[in-house]
């Protein structure tokens, strides 16, 4: 049964009448977006006049921003979520997916996805789960800190009193961190172990023939081994850690926490344009954000291009 | 079959009428965007409206909250999906005022102008802009109150006027409260700045700047503001709760709140669900020390790209909101919602005992500080500046910062802002 020559697609245009769906959503959900927001950037806009309230102001949304002390400080924030929570995701997944790849056999695929687990669960269900985790009075985590203390020779390392984990400054920050650890450690987990599944294995048999331990393996074979997934790995962690946003967003209530200790760039730009009403530095500082994030992808790249190795 | 003859004509008739009487209906729909309570309202005065605009209906469209105001932001700024009324609160009458997206109510065909004397002064100065433009109609007002727990403040042997005498007495008070009852006297110190920095404002000065933008932070208004908080902290007086947690209704269920300045209508939210329980044990009082403030309110607006078609209707529609005695009075009786209409004020409801408030008849009250209310004029940047000033008070709450420091940097920031 053929078509009727009126349905039929002719070779030359079939490729573009495939790709259009793709073409189309992009167009509309990403590239527009994109473009809008270059264009708010050099506007002061009041919204609640309509589109036509435009105007022109050249740099000046760049320059406010750039003298913001409260866009420094997200900065800052940014950082040090994106350190806190990010270097401890390779220190501990790589080891992890060592062990997981030497220690189980039929239980892997079940061990791993218990890791990957917390990636693909809805952001507003962890933050409902944590925000309890982590309550003062009847959260768990302080329930455990508080059993710890009562175990003989632990005590003097355990808080007195129950600590705010969310209301004071000081610990918004590695609540965060943690929670975001705990999110993306078993992604990267998944990552290291496809890397290691492609190391021959006769390279590990000659060096056990030369005599090298679990250990110098480990650091002579497996981890060089491993540098084309780590640079990958760093890359998504630095470019998700500098645009973090739900997590932060979540577990402060939208408003950034006390002090705005939690307040990422990400969320001060948010909140510049919907609370403050000023979508053109907002959209300014998204540019910004952009040229850091992009200076840093090519730092983290320049870092693992070393002379000897082949990436 | 000698039924069916004489019947067909007349099917055909009644169908031909329901199909014109359906397209005419479907011509003549006016949109109303509301929130939670208002939607309530709205729906109630449909019987109304209809008995003046039998053809017209009456579409509500209901959102929660902040959803509303995001959708109605967005709708403003694109010109799309717009109601021909929409609800608003207090905040975002004055945020949207500064721009030019609600049409002035002010002039023809509205002229507001012959009403205003009807609507109660703050409400109707609260939805004026600088230019004099009114861009919306009030018909629910919050005038402020201090609800107490009369069985707490007779344990620790007090009286109303110890607690309202002046903010002084209020706090000394409340360290007699705690010292003989172990009941904080308020859930968090934050709620003294709040209406401290909303007393003795001068003529055409805001809360946070005045007419020229210029900031008004580093003030003696701010500093007695810091100082008496900072004093509720030191003694222990706070519950150290936001407003609407999980841990303020338990305080108010336990009885480990006293007192709470705010609203009336959070009398009913007590009484409905927050605090059943605590039924003829509070009171109301005017705030201490003769303060008059508002906490939220409700407006109705017409955005200026709207349909044409319907805004001589859409403002019908507001009229009968906002001026119709019967619909003011009902969504009192039934949601609280303390009428912006001075002329309800005569009405036998006012002087209803209240059950929950163990029959004061509070509503007198109320009706005295609403007019006694004075509007606050409103600037772009308050809502940066309401997160900048919590932030400073943090600082000098929990990590004990110098309150000249902390207003000083404050002053700082918003100078920044006050012109973009």
């Amino acid at each position: 049964m053929k078509l009727p020559e009126a349905l039929r697609l002719s070779p030359e245009k079939a490729p573009y009448v495939f790709l259009s769906p793709f073409v189309l959503l992009f167009a509309v959900f990403g590239l527009f977006p994109l473009l809008f927001s270059l264009y708010l950037a050099f506007q002061t806009w009041e919204p609640t006049n309509g589109l036509g309230a435009m105007t022109y102001v050249g740099f000046e949304n760049y320059r406010f921003a750039l003298q913001d002390e409260w866009f420094w400080k997200s900065l800052k924030n940014t950082a040090w979520l994106a350190i806190a929570s990010g270097v401890p995701q390779h220190v501990v997944a790589i080891p992890l997916a060592v062990f997981i790849h030497s220690s189980f056999k039929r239980l892997r695929n079940g061990v791993v996805g218990a890791y990957f687990m917390p990636y693909i669960t809805s952001t507003v269900a962890i933050a409902i789960l944590f925000s309890s985790l982590f309550s003062t009075d009847y959260g768990l985590i302080n329930v455990g800190i508080q059993a710890m203390a009562n175990v003989p020779g632990l005590g003097w390392l355990m808080p007195a009193d129950p600590i705010d984990w969310l209301g004071d400054p000081g610990n918004i920050k590695p609540a965060i961190a943690m929670l975001v650890f705990w999110r993306f450690v078993g992604f990267n987990v998944v990552l290291y172990l496809a890397a290691l599944q492609t190391i021959p294995k006769d390279i590990y048999e000659a060096a056990t023939m030369d005599g090298a331990g679990r250990l110098q393996q480990f650091f002579f074979i497996t981890l060089p081994s491993l540098k084309p997934m780590i640079f990958f790995g760093v890359t998504l962690s630095v470019i998700g850690g500098l645009q973090l946003f739900e997590e932060p967003f979540i577990l402060t209530g939208g408003r950034g926490g006390s002090d705005q200790a939690g307040m990422t760039t990400a969320i001060y730009l948010y909140r510049m344009a919907f609370d403050f009403n000023d979508f053109g530095a907002a959209s300014a500082m998204s540019w910004l954000l952009f040229i850091v994030v992009g200076v840093l992808t090519w730092l983290t790249n320049i870092a693992f291009r070393s002379p000897r190795s082949s990436v | 079959m000698q039924p069916v003859k004489p019947r067909l004509p007349g099917l055909v008739g009644m169908l031909l009428a329901a199909l014109t009487a359906s397209s005419a209906l479907a011509q003549q729909t006016l949109t109303i965007a509301a929130f939670p309570a208002v939607d309530d309202i709205v729906r109630a005065a449909i019987p109304q409206w209809k008995r003046l605009h039998p053809n017209v209906e009456i579409k509500v469209v209901s959102r929660q909250f902040s959803d509303h105001h995001t959708a109605m932001t967005t709708a403003l700024s694109t010109s799309f999906y717009l109601p021909d009324v929409m609800a608003l609160e207090v905040g975002y009458v004055g945020r949207f005022a500064q721009g030019g997206g609600l049409d002035d109510l002010s002039r023809a065909p509205y002229n507001i102008g012959q009403f205003a004397p009807r609507y109660v002064p703050y409400a109707i100065a609260q939805a004026t802009n600088r230019k004099g433009a009114v861009v919306a109609a009030p018909t629910d007002i919050g005038p402020g109150t201090l609800l107490y727990r009369i069985d707490i403040l007779e344990k620790a042997g007090l009286t109303q006027a110890d607690l309202t005498r002046s903010w002084d007495s209020f706090v000394d008070s409340g360290a007699k409260i705690k010292a003989s009852t172990g009941s904080y006297l308020m859930a968090h110190a934050r709620d003294m700045k709040d209406i401290l920095i909303r007393t003795g404002i001068q003529p055409g000065e805001g809360l946070y700047f005045d007419d020229q933008s210029d900031v008004l932070v580093n003030t003696p208004r701010f500093v007695r503001a810091f100082e008496l908080a900072r004093k509720v902290r030191q003694l222990k007086l706070d519950a150290k709760v936001s407003a609407w947690s999980n841990e303020w209704s338990e305080g108010f269920k336990r009885g480990t709140i006293s007192t709470q300045l705010t609203g009336a209508w959070l009398a009913g939210h007590l009484n409905n669900w927050l605090a059943p329980g605590t039924k003829g044990q509070w009171r109301a009082a005017q705030l201490p020390e003769g303060a008059y403030a508002a906490y939220g309110g409700t407006f109705f607006a017409i955005a200026r790209g709207s349909p044409k078609e319907h805004k001589q209707l859409a403002w019908e529609f507001i009229q009968l909101m906002t001026l119709n005695r019967d619909v003011q009075i009902n969504a009192f009786r039934t949601q609280d919602a303390f009428p912006a209409l001075i002329e309800t004020y005569d009405d036998p409801f006012f002087d209803q005992p209240i059950e929950f408030l163990g029959g004061q008849k509070a509503r007198l009250g109320w009706r005295e500080a609403a007019r006694k209310i004075t509007a606050v004029t409103v600037h772009k940047q308050d809502a940066f500046a309401d997160e900048v000033i919590n932030t400073e008070l943090d600082k000098v709450l929990d990590r004990g910062k110098d309150i000249a420091t902390a207003l000083a940097d404050a002053q700082r920031l918003l100078a920044r802002r006050a012109h973009r």
